[in-house]
C-alpha cells in the first residue's frame, strides 16, 4: 500500500509538461508529476513514486538505499509490478488498454 | 542502479543499538507506538524486535489502511458494483480482503468486472476505454495516497469523464492518534511518525501530540538504521523529559510537507463528521468525502449507497490488535483459521498488517512465539 518506489526522470512529456517517463531499474513507464508542480523535477532526478504519481524528489543514494529496503523486504518484486502495471500511457509497446492489469 | 549489497552503515546499526542500550533506563518499560504499517512490516522482517533490548516495546499502530476499513463499506462497494454495467477498479491488497459474501476477487470469480489497478489515474483509464460502463475506483490509503486520488478526480472533471466515480474511503492519521491516546487501555511512551504520510502532511500536524499528549514523536525513514535512529531520538528526549516532534526522514519529508498535494486534497476533499475505523470505532472528523463540487464523480452521492454496518467475526480478535492490547498470536484464529492464504480478518490480509508480519517473519520462530505468548 505505501509502497515508494525510486525511480529517475527520463524525460517530461512535451504536450503535458505533468507527465514525465522514468526509469525503475531498466523498466520505463510514465508518471504523474502533478504533485510536484511547485518545484518541478527535470530528466535525470530521482525521484519516490507512489500510486503512479512521483511523490518526492530524493537523491541518487536514498533512491538506491530505497530500492535496497524493498528488496530486502520483499516487497521489490511488487513494486516492479507495480511499475510495469501502470497503464498511465497508451502506446507503450504496443500494449492494449487494460492489458497488465492482472486478471 | 547500483545495489547496495549491505544497509547503509552496519557499524552505525551497532552503534545505534549500544545507544539505545545505554538510553534505555533498565527500572522503566518504554512502549513506543509505530503508526505506520509499512514500520510494522520492516519492524518484524529485519528482526528490530529481538534486537531491542526487553524494556523497550513497539507497539503496532492503526497505520494500514486495508486493517482499518471496516467490513460494511467493502460490502457496500461490492454492492454498488453489482450492476451490470459496472467495474470496480481498485488497487491488489484489496483483492483478498473479506466481505461479508466473499472478496472482491469472489466476487470476480462470479462474474463481477473487478480489475486490480495499481493507479488511480489507471482506474481513469479504464472509463476512457470503457465508455459504455462506469468505472467505480475503490479508493483507500492515508495521506499518501489520497492527494492521487484528488489529482484523479481534478483530471476526471477537467475532461469531463463522467463515466467515473470514486468510492472514497480515505482516512486520515492525526485522529486516530488522538484516539488511540483517548483510549483508556493506552499507555504510551511516544510515537515513531509515518514516513510517506509525512512527505505530504509534513510534521506540524503532531506537534499537539508534543506540546498536549506529552509525548515525544520522531518521523522516520524504513531502513533498520532510521528505525533505531528513530528509537534512539526518542530514548533521548524521554531521558531529558522532553517532548518535541523530530525529523529523522529528512532526506525525504521536508517540515512543511507537499503543498502541492495538500492544495490537491484541498480542492477535492473535506472532512467527514464521523467514519467507523475497525477496532478503534467510530472517530470524528478521521475521513475524507468528496465534496459537492464533485458530486459527479463521487459513487456516494451519485449512487444509493446501502450504508451496511457489519460486526467482525465473532471470535476475531481484530480490534484488540489493532489497538496493541493484543499481539497477534494471542488471538484465538492466529495460525489457525486465519492464514495468509485464508484470511479471516483484514490484518492477515496486507503485508503492512500485523498478523500478516507477524505470520510471516515470527511465526516459524518458536521461541519468539513462546515469549509473546507469555507477555
Amino acid at each position: 500500500m505505501c509502497l515508494a518506489i525510486p525511480g529517475r526522470i527520463i524525460e517530461i512529456d512535451s504536450q503535458n509538461v505533468l507527465q514525465a517517463v522514468v526509469d525503475v531499474v531498466g523498466v520505463r513507464r510514465k508518471v504523474d508529476l502533478g504533485l510536484l508542480q511547485d518545484a518541478p523535477p527535470v530528466p535525470g532526478d530521482w525521484v519516490l513514486i507512489h500510486v503512479g504519481f512521483a511523490m518526492s524528489k530524493i537523491s541518487e543514494a536514498d533512491a538506491a538505499d530505497q530500492m535496497q529496503t524493498l528488496m530486502t523486504l520483499g516487497e521489490a518484486q511488487a513494486a516492479m509490478e507495480e511499475v510495469r502495471g501502470y497503464g498511465l500511457d497508451d502506446d507503450e509497446e504496443g500494449r492494449q488498454p487494460g492489458q497488465g492489469l492482472v486478471q | 542502479m547500483k545495489f547496495v549489497d549491505e544497509f547503509r552503515g552496519p557499524e552505525l546499526i551497532r552503534k545505534a543499538n549500544e545507544e539505545i542500550r545505554r538510553l534505555a533506563n533498565p527500572n522503566r518499560h518504554y512502549r513506543i507506538m509505530e503508526v505506520c504499517g509499512g514500520h510494522t512490516h520492516a519492524i518484524y522482517r529485519f528482526g528490530l524486535k529481538d534486537l531491542l533490548p526487553e524494556n523497550v516495546e513497539l507497539i503496532h499502530g492503526p497505520g494500514c489502511p486495508v486493517c482499518v476499513l471496516p467490513m460494511g463499506r467493502i460490502d457496500d462497494g461490492l454492492t454498488l458494483a453489482a450492476r451490470p454495467d459496472f467495474i470496480f477498479a481498485a488497487f491488489g491488497d484489496m483483492m483478498r480482503v473479506p466481505g461479508t459474501h466473499g472478496s472482491p476477487l469472489e466476487y470476480k470469480a462470479r462474474g463481477m468486472d473487478v480489475r486490480i489497478v495499481y493507479s488511480p489515474a489507471d482506474a481513469l483509464k479504464l472509463a476512457r476505454n470503457n465508455p459504455e460502463k462506469h468505472v467505480m475506483f475503490f479508493a483507500i490509503g492515508f495521506e499518501t495516497t489520497a492527494p492521487s486520488t484528488a489529482l484523479t478526480l481534478v483530471r476526471a472533471k477537467v475532461e469531463g469523464l463522467h463515466n467515473f466515480s470514486v468510492f472514497c474511503n480515505h482516512v486520515t492519521i492525526i485522529p486516530a492518534i488522538r484516539a488511540i491516546l483517548d483510549s483508556p487501555d493506552m499507555r504510551l511512551d511516544g510515537f515513531v511518525g509515518p514516513g510517506h504520510v509525512s512527505t505530504v502532511i509534513g510534521c506540524r500536524p503532531y506537534e499537539w501530540i508534543a506540546k498536549d499528549a506529552g509525548k515525544p514523536v520522531v518521523v522516520s525513514g524504513f531502513e533498520p538504521l532510521d528505525i533505531l535512529q528513530s528509537v534512539v531520538m526518542l530514548l533521548r528526549q524521554l531521558e531529558k523529559g522532553e517532548s518535541k516532534v523530530e525529523n529523522q526522514y529528512k532526506r525525504v519529508v521536508p517540515w512543511e510537507g507537499n503543498n502541492a498535494a495538500l492544495r490537491a486534497m484541498a480542492e477535492t476533499f473535506e472532512l467527514r463528521p464521523y467514519f467507523e475505523w475497525r477496532g478503534l470505532g467510530f472517530i470524528s472528523q478521521s475521513a475524507l468525502k468528496i465534496r459537492s463540487s464533485y458530486a459527479q464523480w463521487d459513487s456516494e452521492q451519485r449512487f444509493t449507497v446501502p450504508g451496511v454496518r457489519v460486526t467482525d467475526p465473532k471470535a476475531a480478535q481484530c480490534g484488540e490488535v489493532l489497538k496493541g492490547v493484543l499481539k497477534p498470536a494471542q488471538c484465538k484464529l492466529f495460525a489457525r483459521e486465519c492464514t495468509p492464504e485464508q484470511p479471516v480478518g483484514a490484518l492477515m490480509v496486507s503485508s503492512e498488517g500485523s498478523c500478516a508480519a507477524y505470520y510471516n517473519y515470527e511465526h516459524r520462530k518458536p521461541v519468539t512465539i513462546t515469549r509473546a505468548a507469555a507477555n
